[in-house]
């Protein structure tokens, strides 16, 4: 045949190419290789590594590492008082960032996606990127500088007859919200902004007023996009432990306990840590069944 | 006289520098399947967006059944629209999408699943309510846009091309059930579109658009036999005209004339110059198309211009067809089929 007589002819490389052309499967293998190996060793293995760990021991004069075998740690994570609370407490804070990061996020994407000239889009797009382009830290000791005694809040709210909320839980609740606000708000304006006007038009033809509109139409559609701005929100909220030691006063997250064990009782730390991972996959299955994941 | 359900007058829309609609004046009565016939771009859909109430107009009036409505939100008018997309809503079930109105409108929930399943059962679609518009094919999603912008008994329906994302066979079978819902529930239809068969075959009267005006209101047999303008005579049917020199010598008085192709026979050029009551003029055959049921010659005159023969192939075949390309002919057609089109001047 003609052509295996040209296909014997051609260059190896040409060869390669040829063959990887004809089995997809192979192709996929060999490009996904490297990243999968990455994933697999660096990061599930870590992940494994601290799981094991928390099954692990302290001596508790020496504060080394008996690798026995106990279940003591998790244990100790539901049945002390402090551990139990900071648990719920961290899970709080991460449930009211996101609820407050969306009820901001949906008006600015509103304005952003559907009300501002199409020209400006992109601009202010950019715009409510830029908060990210600053450094973590320095975005929040500008909101200690704010929440600080004397500060802007307190300096603001004085002619009503009012001072700032000061340093703690609500504090470290909003410092958080302005961090991954932007998270919020990118899901979102993508989702409004690709939202068929057809829809919209086809609602009001059908008698729906703007209101009706928005409750049937609009927010079923973004709805989606919500719960995926909240994987965010949510995930980076539980995880945080810095923003709540500048802002937090004396309030105590996982992350703080989980940094206070590194060094006297390292699998406790592990245990503790293991909690946000247990967290944030059990909200990814429960986003999953929004359809959120697929708008990501 | 029938009432009007709709009346233009001096409609006209600008978008920035384009005009896409230059002023319509236009009476549509009521239970008439009435069609907006012209090229893309020249302002069909804009003056049904006008009547729904999504655009609003640059200047003129717009009245349905007697009252102004030229200022109303379309949430306020009595007038139901099937999107040339369907623009179904994508998280509600067919059932959920055909009641939407209803509920809007606050009809106790079992009355409108009633009435949504009524409506669903119109177009055949029965037990398909359960499913998502993404489960559905485009001829269904087709007609759930129909049973949901006909379930709440509009005074009107718009329907911008409805049919145009459909294939042939779907199309023409939509055509059929189209007219005889329009029939049954004596709503009028305003419908829109650039397929000139299309108008011709469904509708009552036709307006025919170009460039963001109307060019000739009438029945399809006016439209189609006594077009008013050049363009008219263009757009609908074949372009078949003869002008200046051409029209001198063949028909023996100046202006411009349209013959519709199907009424010109072709006959070998010895045939019998002079039959009365007939005009007549030879030429070249420079192309022929068969189609099937019929054959298309494309005839350069001797005396300039070219026109256009339709043949039913009644003895004829595809073999003898080819062999008619490049050899001469006559032809032939009665006084009463040159038509005289009105030029403006
Ligand atoms: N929203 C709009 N903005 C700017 N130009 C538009 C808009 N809608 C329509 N046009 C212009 O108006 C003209 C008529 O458009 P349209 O009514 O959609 O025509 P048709 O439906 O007959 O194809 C076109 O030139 C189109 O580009
Ligand atoms: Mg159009």
């Amino acid at each position: 045949m003609t052509s295996t007589a040209q296909a014997a002819g051609r260059s190896p490389v040409r060869r390669l190419a040829g063959t990887l052309h004809r089995r997809p499967r192979l192709r996929l293998s060999l490009l996904l290789t490297a990243p999968l190996l990455w994933l697999a060793v660096l990061y599930l293995g870590s992940l494994a590594v601290l799981f094991v760990s928390a099954f692990w021991t302290t001596n508790s004069f020496t504060s080394e590492v008996v690798k026995v075998w106990s279940t003591d740690n998790f244990h100790a994570l539901f049945t002390t008082p402090v551990f139990r609370q900071v648990i719920l407490r961290s899970i709080g804070v991460a449930l009211a960032v996101t609820a407050l990061s969306a009820v901001i996020a949906f008006p600015v994407a509103f304005y952003t996606a559907r009300i501002a000239k199409p020209k400006w889009r992109p601009l202010l797009v950019v715009a409510i990127l830029t908060p990210l382009w600053a450094s973590y830290l320095v975005k929040v000791y500008a909101w200690r500088l704010i929440l600080s005694q004397g500060g802007f809040a307190d300096w603001m709210l004085k002619p009503f007859g009012l001072s700032g909320p000061g340093f703690g839980l609500f504090a470290t609740i909003i410092a958080l919200t302005y961090l991954w606000l932007p998270y919020m708000i990118l899901p979102i304006h993508t989702a409004l902004e690709q939202l068929p006007a057809n829809l919209l038009d086809a609602s009001a033809d059908l008698g729906a007023r703007a209101g009706r509109t928005f409750r049937s139409v609009v927010v079923p559609m973004v709805l989606p996009s919500v719960a995926a701005g909240s994987v965010f929100t949510f995930s980076l909220s539980l995880g945080d432990y810095i923003t709540v030691q500048i802002v937090g006063g004396k309030t105590q997250l996982i992350g703080n306990l989980v940094y206070s064990n590194i060094e006297l009782n390292l699998p406790m730390a592990a245990a503790l840590g293991t909690v946000p991972v247990v967290v944030i996959v059990l909200y990814l299955l429960a986003m999953r069944r929004t359809g959120a994941l697929s708008s990501l | 006289m029938e009432a009007t359900a709709i009346r233009l007058q001096g409609l006209r829309k600008v978008f920035g520098e384009t005009t896409a609609v230059a002023g319509v004046d236009l009476d549509i009565a009521d239970g008439e399947f009435f069609s907006m016939l012209g090229p893309s771009g020249s302002g069909k859909t804009t003056v049904l967006r006008m009547i729904a109430g999504f655009e609003s107009p640059t200047a003129g009036r717009i009245e349905l059944a007697g009252q102004e409505v030229t200022g109303l939100a379309p949430f306020e008018r009595d007038v139901h629209t099937v999107f040339q997309d369907y623009a179904l809503f994508p998280h509600m079930t067919v059932e959920q999408n055909v009641a939407y109105g209803l509920k809007v409108r606050k009809v106790p929930k079992a009355k409108r699943l009633q009435q949504a399943r009524e409506a669903l059962a119109d177009v055949r679609l029965e037990g398909f309510g359960a499913r998502r518009p993404s489960q559905l094919s485009g001829g269904q999603r087709q007609r759930v846009a129909l049973a949901r912008a006909l379930v709440g008994r509009p005074r009107v329906l718009l329907l911008d091309e409805p049919l145009g994302a459909l294939d042939l066979k779907l199309r023409e079978q939509m055509q059929v059930e189209l007219k005889a819902i329009q029939r049954e529930v004596g709503i009028t239809f305003v419908f829109v579109t650039h397929d000139q068969e299309e108008a011709l075959t469904m509708s009552d009267r036709i307006a025919v658009f170009n460039q963001g005006r109307i060019e000739q209101v009438g029945t399809p047999a006016e439209i189609y036999e006594r077009p008013a303008t050049p363009f008219v005579a263009g757009f609908v049917g074949t372009s078949n005209l003869l002008e200046g020199d051409s029209a001198q010598q063949v028909v023996g008085a100046s202006g411009t004339y349209s013959i519709r192709p199907e009424k010109i026979r072709v006959l070998k050029e010895s045939a019998e110059a002079d039959e009365p009551e007939h005009s007549t003029a030879t030429g070249t055959v420079v192309e022929v198309v068969y189609l099937g049921d019929a054959t298309r010659f494309l005839v350069d005159l001797d005396a300039g211009g070219r026109l256009t023969a339709l043949q039913q192939n009644l003895e004829t075949s595809s073999e003898d067809v080819a062999a008619y390309r490049g050899t001469r002919v006559r032809l032939r057609w009665h006084h009463r089929h040159t038509f005289k089109v009105p030029t403006p001047r």
